[in-house]
């Protein structure tokens, strides 16, 4: 237990904001995945072919390719594209973006695909007469959308979404490639520093379990919310 | 864009790629054994071995799989004991330590996907079996494994896409696998979007593949020929 002390003597305060870290670097990243999907999801329930091809390429090479390439492109390109846009408008300095917007705008845009599916899906299976029925009454397209099709599509999706951010919250571990000091990287730091490696990413194991655990129950209590009245 | 370094890199990844084949197949095959196994305790009606099954799917789904090739690979490498036994043969290297982990990752979930699937046949098939006076024995394997194999392709098919992006994480333990390549390629020349290409060309090309075998296997052992 005294590795696990608070303080300069263990390591239990570095581990509590590596965990702190992971989390806001999960709600980051889904947040992310979010306007990503509200982007595609339209696209790929468009009538236009075109469209519905630029919504499948998204979706389909994210999720056909590995978490770690996608994150390694990210880590090794990222800076270069930024500074590409910069010069554009003319400025030329170097610009190095931190990890943590790196991390978790690779992860939003895998998170985003998968929510893009959710989503999908949710809209697909709302019953057609619900639209018509909107339209006959004069609803506008803002109205609609906002009254008829979000309430039932957040019913349909929430189940299928806590699966999304339980692969979310899990691919952040990969982050700690590109030393960003969420939980794994912080275990692989103290476990290099204390020769301990069996206990801290035992630990780490423990409190992803934890994360997994709690962030549940929270959603199931969603779940409960969305789908009062059936 | 520079298309020579694609062009040069292509067979350097591709033969990668065969690592990454091995990795998938010989974890798979391993995790298959460790799903049926475990998906027929979870069926016990003792709570014990009941409740062991689903706290061995629990741990391993709830905990990315970084985690648990870290473990195995620096964390069993520490017990002294353990380096006395003869597993240190196989634990001392990172190929069979990777193997290992994936094989109890996707053994969880292939349990889950197995169970589900037992749960899903129709009672009335198991009971036609017994009214034909076959023993339970025989049910269970003539009846019942070759159902929920066919309810369960779909589910799987999946799982093997996961897997298959899984075995990238072989490289954080120092195995030259698809993406252990393609980030040292990226690394030396600085050029990620073109090795990105090539490397996930090849991902998506195996997941393709795979893709229509699931679909294929699908048609030829569905129902309603």
């Amino acid at each position: 237990m005294e590795l696990l002390a608070f303080g300069d003597t263990g390591w239990g305060d570095e581990l509590f904001r590596a965990t702190l870290m992971t989390i806001a670097v999960s709600i980051t990243a889904m947040i992310i995945g979010f306007s990503f999907a509200a982007v595609f999801t339209p696209l790929k329930l468009s009538k236009y072919k075109s469209l519905n091809l630029i919504g499948n390429i998204y979706t389909t090479v994210i999720r056909g390719v590995p978490e770690l390439l996608v994150i390694y492109l990210f880590f090794f390109g990222g800076s270069g594209a930024i500074m590409f846009v910069a010069s554009i408008f003319g400025y030329n300095e170097y610009i190095e973006i931190n990890a943590f917007i790196t991390g978790s705008f690779a992860i939003g845009i895998i998170s985003g695909a998968y929510s893009t599916e959710v989503f999908r899906g949710a809209i697909r299976s709302i019953d057609k007469g619900q639209f018509e029925a909107a339209k006959v009454l004069g609803f506008s397209k803002f109205k609609q959308f906002y009254k008829i099709t979000l309430p039932q599509m957040l019913r349909l999706a929430i189940p299928n979404l806590s699966n999304v951010w339980q692969i979310t919250l899990k691919d952040t571990s990969l982050i700690s490639v590109t030393g960003l000091v969420e939980i794994m990287r912080q275990s692989y730091i103290a476990a290099g520093s204390t020769r301990d490696p069996l206990f801290f990413y035992s630990f780490a194991a423990v409190l992803y379990l934890l994360l997994t655990f709690l962030s549940m129950k929270l959603i199931n209590k969603l779940e409960v919310k969305y789908s009062r009245g059936y | 864009m520079d298309f020579e370094l694609m062009v040069n890199s292509f067979p350097k990844l591709l033969s990668a790629a065969v690592i990454t084949l091995k990795l998938l197949s010989v974890s798979l095959i391993v995790g298959l054994f460790i799903g049926l196994i475990f998906a027929i305790l979870r069926l016990n009606k003792n709570i014990f071995i009941n409740k062991f099954a689903y706290g061995y799917s629990y741990v391993f789904r709830g905990t990315p799989l970084l985690v648990q090739i870290f473990i195995i690979y620096f964390g069993l490498g520490q017990v002294e004991y353990l380096r006395s036994t003869f597993l240190w043969v196989i634990l001392k290297e990172p190929y069979w330590c990777a193997i290992i982990a994936f094989a109890l990752n996707t053994g969880a979930y292939t349990s889950e996907i197995l169970r589900s699937a037992f749960q899903t046949i129709k009672p009335g098939i198991i009971e036609a079996g017994k009214s034909l006076g076959i023993s339970n024995k025989i049910i269970f394997y003539k009846i019942q494994i070759p159902i929920a194999i066919r309810q369960s392709l779909p589910a799987y098919g999946n799982e093997i896409i996961l897997m298959m992006k899984g075995t990238s994480l072989a490289s954080t333990v120092t195995l030259m696998d698809l993406t252990g390549v393609a980030k040292y390629i990226i690394s030396t020349t600085f050029k990620p979007i073109e090795v990105f290409i090539v490397a996930g060309g090849i991902y998506l090309f195996m997941t393709f593949v795979i893709h229509n075998v699931i679909k294929f296997l699908e048609k030829k052992y569905s129902f309603s020929q």
